[in-house]
């Protein structure tokens, strides 16, 4: 039988809505507790407080609201810090129980993907030492980093189907008296945004209804175990992840499409730190230049380490060749911290971004001059010693206000 | 170098290699058949092409994620040891390419090639990898790939004055963030406990990871194995 291109045409013009019980994959949680029941691994349960989603294949996933233990990023924390801040920031407003761990390492897979000096045990084994950290304080593991979580999600398919690297990596963990225990669901940061979009929504401050945004969804979040992503018939149809842009679009952005959505940012791993000439190219040709071309977007928005550093960082250089670019480049968390008042420096940490920023925020309104003289009091402070540094009580308060949409 | 007339090779001639005995390529690809991960990487090609058309290096260079599944599939070891010695290092590891409808892991495969690569310390591996033992040694040390420390002008000199100007404020500016863990910290991203990073260190030495290290840089590991050492000893 023929499909005619008429019938594509109709098929594609729904939404999709998938059943789980034609999903072309095995649920590996299923894998998980059967493991568990031969008392090979510890499952660590999800908290109670938590809400259900559905991913790409029709499944059903729970995503905590509380009592998380933060697996931190090391992109994020070394040189995009407010992208950490904003999601702690957001947790603190509704009061939300989390741990934000000093027992945690890197998952080292940016320096896998980028050398592959490492091995699957050793790349393991610091991935279940890690999660059996966060099950010893009781608090479920909630990743940061984009790459975390699809490396995770990579190695776990691993260890379920080869016992021979279970057994290394419980050997391992024995030695450091550790249980070989795996979470019942690998979540990222930006699902607990996106399952918490609605009420980022009710306690906005900043009308962002005057912003065109652009999304890059990040790589290692939906094309590895492309399963565990969530999608969402409501956002492009159920044909793309609905992560981040579910978001912008709950916080009154215009969300606007670009025919090179699906391409990755051009990070590389090893080639935005030693190769950058690829990254360069890729990031501005590919993305912002088409961006720029196609809806000049006055904000592009991802949520992952690699890709907010490398949409960012690359403009600079392109200038010199006259490319078109100048688009600032922030994660969901930033920008839904923005649009629920936090400070832009305290917070948002908008001085470790390249792309001039500033057109974006005087764009909403935001007299951005008067909170970075606050901040650069602030600096002072540090500077004479008398202060040791900003804290929570310093950066808990909402203190952007400008009109909400409606 | 561009492409002219002179040098245009799109059949890409097998056997660039003759250096290299064909036996010493059989072990290699052998290597890498071997490892367990293999078989769920690669199941066949319909040379449909999705893997090239979705691969952000196949744009920039002269680099195909279909030719390493179709040489695997084919076990062409001629093939296979020319994308071991050129290929590999253009991939960009965002696995695009698992759009693949066979279920492909081209990405994937370029891994496994990639760890045989190091493990067998390949002088082409070594070249590639010369100027990035700074972050190696960081990432096995501090547990962290990246610290605010590396962020230097003559590093970056392509993000622009912001480089500079971080640089120059880099100590005050860390302390002004309200994260606990990260406040104050320059040289790594957040604060690792002691007992955490000597996990880390019992992980590298029981997983044979220090081995592999030694292989591709004798030097590196020399530093590393000194400090983590001492450090276990002290306990």
């Amino acid at each position: 039988m023929t499909t005619t291109v008429e019938e594509i045409l109709e098929r594609k013009s729904h939404a999709v809505v998938r059943d789980a019980q034609t999903a072309p994959t095995h649920d590996i949680r299923e894998a998980l507790f059967e493991l568990e029941a031969k008392g090979e691994i510890i499952v660590q349960r999800m908290p109670e407080n938590h809400v259900e989603v559905t991913t790409k294949y029709g499944r059903t996933k729970k995503i905590p609201i509380d009592h998380t233990w933060h697996h931190k990023s090391c992109g994020q924390c070394g040189h995009i810090p407010g992208y950490t801040s904003s999601i702690f920031w957001l947790h603190r407003q509704f009061g939300l129980d989390y741990l934000d761990p000093t027992d945690q390492t890197s998952c080292t897979g940016w320096n896998y993907y980028a050398s592959a000096t490492s091995n699957a045990a050793a790349q393991a084994a610091v991935m279940v030492r890690n999660f059996a950290a966060a099950y010893e304080t009781g608090y479920f593991p909630m990743i940061h980093c984009g790459t975390s979580y699809g490396h995770y999600k990579e190695i776990r398919e691993q260890l379920v189907h080869h016992k021979e690297l279970r057994d290394e990596v419980r050997r391992i963990l024995d030695k450091l008296g550790k249980p070989l225990v795996l979470p019942e669901e690998i979540v990222h940061y930006s699902e607990w945004v996106h399952v918490m979009r609605k009420k980022f929504a009710e306690r906005q401050t900043v009308d962002m209804s005057k912003i065109t945004a652009t999304v890059h969804p990040a790589c290692h979040y939906y094309k590895i175990v492309a399963e565990d992503a969530i999608y969402d018939p409501d956002i492009y149809g159920g044909q793309r992840t609905a992560t981040v842009t579910a978001t912008l679009e709950a916080l009154g952005i215009n969300v606007a499409d670009y025919s090179t959505w699906f391409d990755c940012c051009g990070f590389g791993f090893r080639h935005v730190l030693v190769q950058r000439d690829f990254t360069r190219s890729f990031s501005v040709l590919r993305k912002i230049e088409t961006m720029k071309n196609e809806v000049n977007p006055d904000l592009t928005v991802t949520h992952d380490t690699g890709c907010v550093t490398t949409l960012d960082k690359s403009q600079f250089a392109a200038k010199a060749h006259d490319r078109k670019v100048g688009i600032p480049v922030l994660s969901d968390a930033q920008v839904a911290a923005l649009a629920m008042g936090a400070h832009p420096f305290r917070v948002v940490q908008f001085h470790w971004h390249s792309t001039d920023w500033r057109p974006f925020l005087e764009k909403l309104g935001i007299d951005w001059q008067k909170y970075w003289e606050e901040f650069q009091g602030d600096l002072e402070l540090i500077r004479s010693g008398q202060k040791s540094g900003i804290t929570w009580e310093d950066a808990d308060k909402p203190v952007v206000s400008t009109q909400v949409h409606t | 170098m561009p492409t002219t007339q002179e040098n245009w090779n799109p059949g890409k001639a097998a056997n660039r290699h003759p250096e290299v005995s064909y036996e010493e390529k059989e072990r290699l690809f052998f290597e890498v058949k071997n490892d367990p991960r293999y078989e769920d990487f690669l199941y066949g090609c319909y040379e449909c092409g999705i893997c090239v058309s979705t691969c952000p290096s196949a744009r920039f260079y002269d680099y195909s994620p279909r030719v390493i599944a179709q040489a695997m599939a084919r076990e062409d070891v001629e093939r296979i040891y020319d994308i071991i010695a050129e290929d590999i290092w253009n991939c960009a590891q965002c696995f695009s390419c698992l759009r693949c409808p066979r279920g492909n892991n081209p990405g994937g495969l370029v891994t496994l090639l990639r760890e045989v690569a190091v493990k067998n310390g390949l002088q082409e591996t070594k070249d590639v990898l010369q100027g990035y033992s700074r972050v190696i040694y960081k990432v096995m040390l501090k547990g962290n790939q990246v610290s605010p420390d590396m962020l230097q002008p003559d590093f970056f000199p392509d993000w622009g004055p912001w480089v500079g100007q971080f640089s120059a404020n880099m100590p005050v500016w860390r302390k002004a963030i309200p994260v606990d863990t990260l406040r104050g910290v320059t040289d790594a991203a957040w604060k690792t406990n002691r007992k955490t990073l000597l996990e880390l260190y019992t992980i590298w030495f029981e997983t044979g990871n220090m081995d592999i290290i030694k292989e591709i840089d004798e030097g590196l590991y020399d530093l590393l194995a000194d400090v983590m050492q001492e450090e276990l000893e002290e306990g």
